[in-house]
């Protein structure tokens, strides 16, 4: 490595007969050559913040890449900062993104200039999970009961983000259930949960990591979980229940699907020697025990995937926000 | 008492030689963000967070909550040196801090802020131990309305402060709210003001503009005097603080008053910035020199430091037993403890008794260990004030160039922050107040936030900040302020006072 | 220096410069200006009070409006001021001589801000902290430029290797392999 990039610099130098060498390193396995950046799309504290910098401990505390990796926030407008810096550094194989959500919702929602496509797809990392919550002290134990109060009168829903994934969901709900919802949007999943705990909404959509400890201490409660499949911990987080034991949405009687993306892309333009670097570092971080437990502690979906699948289900859920989006009116204006 | 005796526990942890050393570290590299503006302690424990990934958790949670208060600490010194808050928190600290620094009093400035945070933690610390519990649930009490109302609060404490032109004053405030709506509206998504700029999206952050309008445009202003800082005749040596503090028992009761406006929005969760600003207009509007505010009172130091940390200790305890962070750096901590295996919440207090109570042992600990650092640090901090000002301008340029980048890891912040820094000097010349603009800009955009939050919550019914107790006596509390200058305004059309030509503070 | 000679000079004759109400007049149409923008843009988005509360361009709307009445009273009061001005003498908002010294700190410090994007934080950093020496402090080149390399070296430590912060490089930093 240190010859490399030794061999690296003098060749920047513009020593000719060294710039033959450069092709041949490249047909070897490609190594970063100096820091790289993790670009967050999303504010520090959030739960892609969390993964990034878990992501950065793991690297650091197991030594699996000689250079650093450099987390860097780019929050601004919903993410687009982050994905449009990226976008520009064509051919820069020393950047990292890190992409919830927004990576469809934000151009859809603001009409800013980029699309998935601008980034070269590395890895899914896991999906993130929604869970239907209301408050323990509520008369609703069942998704039927829920929808009939919905039906009833109109339950007001907490949630992250105006035009993102809680209020996808939540426009989802209508259309599932039809029964009209307010949605109220707050800056935090941490403060989503706790206002649903003090009673200010009715209802929340917040991921397992962001309202566990208030299930375990009895003062929430989950009425389905929204993915196809139930959740795979099985160990009791309160007396009687664990999360394998929340029903799916849909055999609840809702028919609503929804799972975050958490993956993992570079900037476009960058070599398949490159990609598959930071595909097979990123393999070994999902081996450590680390990861497990961040997994575990967050009920996360562990499905992996990468190249050409990855591609796909990308675009499949491209497709799938924009028709949500435009049913619920989210899709933005051209001004 | 059981706590009492959990709190020894504690002790017992976080007085293990390596965590003490931890505690010191941490401290130092606090202080050293916290004046560095822009990295501040949201963003310098996230950088710092992966370091600790290896620590147990309870040495590296000492590790990083020193760090904080190292920042918390730290933020005061560029304000009261050369009127560059470090923080959001430390604005409020400017307005006198920096009067006393030029009039060569720095020393005094520096130990009464730093006393003053202490005294500030403490208290808020003493209440974490005791009252966590109960606490926390008074927290579970605020939504929306009850946020805005606070919001309101906090802005009625400083209307009828300023004494400059009321119509300046106005244009300056809405200069403040205006640059806050610049970017995504959180509550539809929208983007506003931008036009179609993609550098505009990202806002105008709070600390960009204020290292410009304050730090900038006062070294603008003060070479027009020469190419000097003034102040730089400071006595400086050890015996300022002791001078200091001999003084300072005299202003006991702001210190208590303000903690309890710093413990409160702490645990509102409201945070340290509308905290500090509260508690210097309340401490302004009840002192008998409150005209001499803004010219250098070392109770407009003591007051808001106090509840700047009071409340950033207290913004500890819902992110603790709630789970809910009660500043951006509290955020950050937040993730650490998912990150170490813990999960925050109601249950952490039942399942975690070695990990929680190491870390209220840490508090005291190391606020102690801070004030010892920063005080040992007085005389070195103000001596930087004899540096000649060909090299200490560049410095602080460099600095703050450096600062208005991290906040957002934009480029354009730094023309920004250039720009801002004519735009203060102008408006200063002009004698705009700027203490309403800065307010109207660190608040607004949360202050609509709530307000639209809690229309949508009543689905459009303006009773709702008046249907609970608690929001209906913030906000009543709140008007009664802001009519407070009217009727004084009224008494002073009939006896027209003396004194008043200079206008409002910064 | 040659500020300090032409402030003796200044003290004999009357003062020239920037006259305030200029400025005043400048600053007011600025600011009513920005009101007029923010009127504009929240028409786009609609600045009514809707079913469930204000529409998003609601508040910038009325912040626009009374920011454009404030500085349009401003800028009557600075006329107004004007016109007795005349006969008074009017008020200097900066006198040439100390105008020249702000320009001596801003306009270095806006080809700084302006040359990052191109060279990096690093070394116009270390050329601005030398130039301020060299220029306003009287120092030599040998005591400067180290100085200015010791600025950035400091800064390149501590945010590079110490904190991880990566702040804007340029080519040198990318030729030494950053």
């Amino acid at each position: 490595m240190t010859n490399r990039s030794i061999s690296r610099r003098t060749a920047a130098l513009g020593l000719p007969a060294l710039l033959a060498a450069s092709p041949a390193l490249a047909q070897r396995a490609w190594e970063p050559m100096r820091p790289v950046q993790f670009i967050v799309p999303a504010g520090t504290g959030g739960g892609a913040d969390q993964m990034a910098r878990v992501i950065q401990g793991i690297v650091s505390k197991h030594s699996l890449m000689k250079q650093p990796l450099v987390v860097v926030n780019k929050a601004g407008g919903a993410g687009a900062e982050g994905f449009l810096e990226a976008k520009g550094a064509r051919a820069n194989p020393h950047m990292l993104v890190i992409t919830l959500s927004n990576l469809f919702t934000t151009p859809l929602a603001t009409g800013v200039p980029f699309n998935w496509r601008d980034l070269t797809p590395v890895k899914m990392l896991a999906l993130d999970e929604f869970v239907l919550w209301v408050n323990a002290a509520s008369p609703w134990k069942t998704v039927a009961e829920f929808t009939e109060a919905a039906r009833a009168g109109r339950l007001k829903i907490g949630g992250t983000g105006s035009r993102q994934e809680d209020q996808i969901i939540t426009a989802a709900l209508t259309k599932a259930t039809d029964a009209q919802f307010t949605y109220v949007p707050f800056r935090g999943g941490g403060e989503v949960a706790v206002q649903l705990v003090g009673q200010h909404v009715d209802a929340t959509v917040n991921n397992p990591i962001e309202a566990v400890t208030h299930w375990r201490s009895g003062t929430l409660r989950p009425l389905c979980v929204f993915d196809g499949k139930r959740l795979s911990g099985t160990e009791k987080m309160t007396a009687n229940e664990a999360w394998s034991d929340i029903p799916t949405c849909k055999e609840a009687g809702l028919d609503v699907e929804y799972l975050m993306l958490r993956g993992i892309f570079m900037a476009p333009g960058v070599t398949p020697q490159q990609v598959a670097f930071f595909a097979g570092l990123l393999d070994k971080v999902r081996e450590t025990p680390d990861w497990a437990e961040l997994m575990q502690q967050g009920a996360f979906n562990t499905t992996a995937l990468d190249g050409e699948p990855f591609r796909e289900w990308l675009t499949r859920e491209e497709a799938r926000h924009k028709t949500l989006m435009q049913e619920a009116g989210f899709l933005a204006q051209p001004s | 008492m059981e706590e009492i005796g959990l709190l020894m526990q504690g002790f017992a942890v976080a007085l293990q030689p390596d965590n003490i050393l931890l505690m010191l570290l941490g401290v130092t590299l606090g202080v050293l963000i916290g004046v560095l503006p822009g990295l501040g302690g949201a963003n310098g424990i996230a950088i710092l967070l992966p370091l600790t990934f290896a620590m147990p958790p309870v040495s590296a949670i000492i590790m990083l909550s020193c760090i904080y208060w190292g920042a918390l600490f730290g933020g005061a010194i560029t304000s009261i040196l050369f009127n560059i808050p470090g923080e959001p928190w430390s604005v409020a600290t400017t307005f006198d801090g920096y009067p006393m620094a030029q009039q060569g009093r720095a020393g005094e400035a520096l130990t009464a802020a730093f006393t003053a945070s202490f005294v500030g933690a403490f208290i808020a610390v003493v209440l974490l131990t005791f009252l966590a519990p109960l606490v926390a649930g008074f927290a579970l009490q605020f939504g929306p309305p009850q946020f805005f109302a606070v919001m309101f609060l906090s802005f009625a404490c400083f209307i009828g402060l300023g004494r400059g032109s009321p119509l300046k004053t106005l244009a300056a405030m809405m200069l403040g709210f205006l640059l806050a709506t610049v970017g995504m509206d959180t509550v539809t998504g929208q983007l506003r003001m931008t036009f179609g700029s993609t550098e505009m999206i990202r806002g105008f952050d709070f600390l960009v503009a204020v290292i410009g309008l304050f730090g900038i445009s006062e070294i603008l202003v003060s070479i027009e005097d020469g190419l000097t800082f003034k102040g730089q005749k400071a006595r400086i040596d050890l015996k300022v603080v002791l001078r200091t503090w001999a003084e300072m028992p005299r202003h006991w009761a702001i210190a208590l008053r303000s903690a309890a406006i710093g413990c409160w929005m702490g645990i509102t969760p409201a945070g340290a910035t509308p905290a500090s600003f509260m508690s210097y207009g309340v401490a302004r509007r009840l002192s008998r020199h409150g005209d001499e505010f803004g010219k250098g009172r070392v109770e407009g130091v003591i007051a808001p430091e106090t509840a700047a940390h009071a409340a950033g200790t207290s913004a500890l305890l819902p992110m603790l037993a709630l789970g809910v962070p009660g500043s951006p750096t509290a955020a950050v901590l937040l993730g650490g403890l998912i990150m170490w295996g813990l999960q925050p919440g109601p249950m952490l207090f039942v399942e975690q008794k070695e990990f929680v109570w190491g870390l209220i042992a840490s508090m005291y600990l190391g606020n102690v260990a801070g004030l010892l650092v920063v005080l040992v640090a007085v005389p070195w901090f103000a001596a930087i004030l004899r540096v000649p000002f060909a090299i200490i301008a560049a410095i602080i340029l460099v600095v703050c160039a450096i600062g208005a980048f991290t906040v957002s890891n934009a480029e354009f912040d730094i023309v920004l922050m250039l720009a801002f820094g004519v735009v203060g000097y102008v408006l200063k010349k002009l004698d705009y107040p700027l203490a309403p603009l800065v307010l109207a800009l660190v608040l607004g955009d949360r202050t609509e936030e709530a307000f639209r939050q809690s229309l949508l919550l009543s689905q459009g019914d303006l009773g709702v900040f008046f249907s609970t107790w608690l929001g209906g006596s913030i906000m009543a509390t709140g008007i009664a302020l802001a009519a407070w200058p009217l009727l004084g305004w009224l008494w002073s059309l009939l006896r027209p006072a003396a004194g008043r030509e200079r206008p409002s503070p910064a | 220096m040659s500020a300090t000679g032409n402030d003796a000079a200044a003290a004999a004759a009357p003062p020239r410069g920037v006259r305030t109400v200029a400025v005043e007049v400048a600053t007011a149409l600025l600011l009513g200006g920005l009101g007029a923008a923010a009127i504009w843009d929240s028409r786009r988005l609609g600045a009514g009070w809707g079913a469930e509360g204000p529409q998003s361009g609601y508040f910038p709307f009325w912040i626009g409006l009374v920011l454009a009445a404030a500085s349009l009273g401003n800028l009557a009061l600075a006329l107004r001021a004007a016109r007795r001005g005349v006969k008074g003498g009017g008020g200097l908002f900066v006198t040439w001589p100390q105008l020249r010294l702000v320009l001596s700190v801003l306009l270095p410090t806006a080809i700084y801000v302006a040359a990052i994007p191109f060279t990096g934080l690093y070394l116009a950093s270390a050329l601005l902290v030398a130039w301020f020496m060299m220029r306003l402090g009287g120092f030599r080149w040998w005591s400067a430029a180290p100085a200015g390399l010791a600025t950035a070296l400091v800064a390149f430590v501590v945010f590079e290797t110490w904190f991880l912060v990566a702040l804007p490089k340029g080519p040198i930093e990318t030729w030494l392999g950053y």
